[in-house]
């Protein structure tokens, strides 16, 4: 299996906290894999540190053999989970200005996905409706013919319908021959069938990591249960020491 | 709209069942041309790697054929879906006989109740 990104013993401090403790992760072309913990766990910090947003205290984080840093950009498609959108852009004006900024943006993609997620051209970015706004965030994130997609936290606070289409427009705008999508999230049991991998963090920790088909094989249990019973367990270990 | 999956069961199964459901009942008919796996992965919600395994799987039944360039189709062999219904009808009245002999029915009894079922149908 061709490895895309690997972090070896990553250490991440944001002052004197640790964000990220010794983190040990292979990543492998053409998977979709899930990234859930608790809030402060340290997945978005780990989804900018794989997109060369940040750099480690310690330990090497690389992509395709060679170290992660910012020029790594050009190969790998960030989302961030904040809205950061010029808002007197309309729809049209934003995908010309992403593909004044992005080489391997695409932008006939760019209005195919628009157009599938059904948000109009020509509307403005501050009228839109938040779930607009979050299929819009997608629409050009996806359009860029990137290695790997890091997706901080696609569906937060996008109703159901919002949250059915953002999945669709992943499955059916991502090749997963060639591209590797990596996104963090509160929703599992909703992005568990999207899911290749599972991997789970705690306090800047990653405490496992598995194959979605292995969890429900072998443990016999859907992710979420799987997950529930992870940290029951972990739980426990803290209490015998 | 996407489906719902048992949690208890990996979901390139559940995907497998559902279509060779479909098949068994005619929905899919003998020869019929399947959706390409990235329609179908859009349709019900899944990954493409997921749906991919579910037609590989089924190709390995030979319950489906891959033709260069045009996709993936039924068999046209009705024995094979005849030998497919007969294996799943076993399989089906094996874990029923199972579960009645583990409530302590006997089978006699199951059968008498089965069969004024039956009539009750017809």
């Amino acid at each position: 299996m061709l490895i895309m990104i690997n972090l070896e013993h990553i250490v991440k401090k944001y002052g004197s906290k640790r964000a990220l403790q010794d983190v040990t992760l292979s990543i492998p072309r053409g998977k979709v894999i899930g990234l859930v913990g608790e809030n402060g766990s340290g997945k978005s910090t780990l989804l900018k540190m794989m997109a060369g947003l940040l750099t480690p205290n310690s330990g090497s984080a690389e992509f395709d053999g060679k170290p992660i840093t910012r020029r790594i950009a050009s190969r790998i498609a960030y989302m961030s989970d904040t809205d950061d959108f010029y808002t007197y852009f309309t729809v049209q004006q934003l995908i010309d200005f992403y593909e004044s900024q992005f080489e391997d943006f695409d932008v006939l993609k760019a209005k195919e996905i628009v157009q599938f997620l059904n948000v109009p051209l020509d509307s403005k970015i501050k009228s839109l409706s938040k779930g607009n706004r979050g299929r819009v965030k997608i629409a050009v994130t996806l359009a860029r013919e990137a290695d790997v997609y890091l997706l901080d936290e696609p569906f937060s606070g996008l109703d159901p319908m919002v949250r059915d289409d953002i999945s669709k427009g992943l499955i059916r705008f991502t090749d997963t021959e060639r591209q590797t999508v990596i996104m963090s999230t509160h929703e599992i049991r909703e992005v568990e069938p999207l899911l290749d991998e599972i991997i789970v963090m705690r306090g800047g920790v990653i405490i496992a990591h598995e194959a979605v088909d292995v969890i429900r094989d072998f443990y016999g249990v859907d992710a979420t249960s799987w997950m529930v019973s992870l940290f029951r367990d972990g739980k426990q270990e803290g209490n015998v020491k | 709209m996407s489906i719902d999956f048992l949690p208890d069961k990996p979901i390139y199964q559940q995907l497998i069942d559902r279509i060779l459901g479909d098949i068994m009942r005619g929905t899919l008919a003998a020869g019929e041309k399947l959706p390409s796996v990235r329609e179908y992965a859009v349709e019900v919600g899944v990954n493409a790697n997921t749906m991919q395994r579910v037609y590989k799987e089924l190709e390995q039944m030979e319950i489906t054929e891959t033709r260069r360039g045009q996709g993936s189709f039924v068999t046209e062999d009705q024995e094979k879906i005849t030998a497919l219904r007969n294996e799943m009808k076993e399989q089906l009245i094996t874990t029923f006989l199972q579960n009645v002999a583990a409530f302590g029915f006997t089978t006699d009894e199951i059968v008498k109740c089965l069969q004024e079922r039956g009539a009750d149908n017809d």
